[in-house]
């Protein structure tokens, strides 16, 4: 039972903390708990379609249908995630100032809010049809360890949750002006350590033939494993061992939201 | 920079889908435990791991220094490509049931 719930604990924690971490960047949109929960319902009832689905897509692509699938999957999770830190940039100052008419911010707020809740739908269905296929496994084995197997995922769930709204519990204490600055600058390294494990699923699947050889080894500073190391891995793409091809897409990421973020500015007159 | 990343990206697919003829390895997996559990290949070559699922359950394949993790469905086949790497011992475990499921690439 521990260990069934230490699994979906660290399965689920990955996709809590970016909702929390969305939940507090999405603060004062119109309507933007409709759309958190949109987005969370649709990523469950992805999860169960893409765990029935697994055997099916394992078989794509010479049996590199998985890596395909995740690598798309995080492509438009990280593509998401840049237009909403590029528009956040441009809005965000409003927002926290009010200053825009309800109607108005209905109307733009809901374009971008459509965006958040594919990021989400994407993390938990990701992250979820592992969970799925995980339990169903442990369940359809023996009844006894099956269920106290449920009951332990059902208890890591629950863990994942309380941490991610710990997380936007504490975010929301920050005044709103700085609170904008600190979930972009988060949602910034999420989507670049998304960026390098879509490269890790082209790589592990030879869809892209590179060297893999790591570009540095920290494993023994700060393992994979040691919570610090997982927590930095989720919240900022941390790798112990990445090949330069992993580093690359990260750092491109990095630098092209970045560059999008400085230029949608109120005042840079590129976008108007 | 954008177009420039996009083209190098697009070369690199190309290329990838060129050269497939690698080193073909199976592992097998079977009540939760990985046969061989010392699987030997060469170092320095890319070597393509199939990892054949016989149980009825999932299993994932994880390993920290290899950089790699993948879910094999019950009672199938899934693909792995690792290396090229350096002679030396690589562990890796079935995340779903970590108890018996250890294993070591030794490349050499």
């Amino acid at each position: 039972m521990l260990g069934a719930a230490i699994i979906v604990f660290r399965e689920t924690l990955e996709a809590a903390l970016l909702i929390g971490i969305i939940a507090a960047a999405t603060r004062g949109l119109p309507a933007r708990n409709r759309w958190l929960a949109l987005g969370i319902a649709a990523g469950l009832g992805g999860s169960l379609a893409v765990a029935g689905l697994t055997e099916q897509i394992a078989e794509w692509a010479d049996g590199v249908g998985q890596e395909l699938f995740n690598a798309i999957v995080l492509g438009i999770a990280v593509v998401m995630l840049a237009w909403h830190n590029i528009w956040m940039s441009r809005h965000g100052r409003e927002m926290a100032a009010q200053a825009r008419s309800v109607g108005q911010r209905v109307r733009e707020g809901s374009a971008e809010l459509s965006a958040i809740a594919t990021v989400i739908a994407l993390a938990v269905l990701r992250e979820g049809a592992e969970t799925v296929l995980f339990l169903y496994g442990m369940a359809s084995g023996g009844t006894l360890e099956g269920r106290s197997a449920l009951l332990g995922g059902g208890l890591g769930l629950a863990g994942g949750i309380v941490v991610g709204s710990a997380l936007y519990a504490g975010l929301v204490r920050i005044p709103i002006g700085r609170l904008f600055t600190i979930t972009g600058g988060l949602l910034l390294l999420m989507a670049s350590g998304m960026a390098g494990q879509m490269a890790r699923n082209l790589i592990q699947g030879n869809l892209i033939n590179t060297d893999s050889t790591p570009l540095w080894d920290t494993s023994s500073l700060l393992p994979m494993d040691s919570l610090t190391g997982s927590l930095l891995h989720i919240l900022a793409g941390y790798e112990a061992r990445p090949s330069a091809t992993q580093a690359i897409f990260y750092a491109a990421t990095f630098c092209i939201i970045l560059t999008g973020m400085r230029l949608a500015r109120p005042g840079t007159r590129v976008f108007r | 920079m954008i177009l420039r990343a996009l083209l190098t990206s697009l070369l690199l697919v190309v290329s990838g889908l060129a050269s497939a003829a690698d080193v073909e390895v199976p592992l097998v997996i079977k009540e939760h435990r990985f046969t061989p559990e010392e699987l030997r290949i060469p170092a320095n070559r890319k070597v393509k791991l199939v990892i054949d699922n016989q149980d009825a359950t999932p299993e994932e394949f994880e390993s920290h220094t290899l950089n790699r993790e993948k879910v094999i469905p019950g009672n199938s086949k899934g693909a792995v490509f690792i290396g090229p790497l350096k002679p030396g011992k690589y562990p890796f475990w079935g995340e779903f049931n970590q108890k018996t499921a250890q294993g070591v690439v030794i490349a050499e």
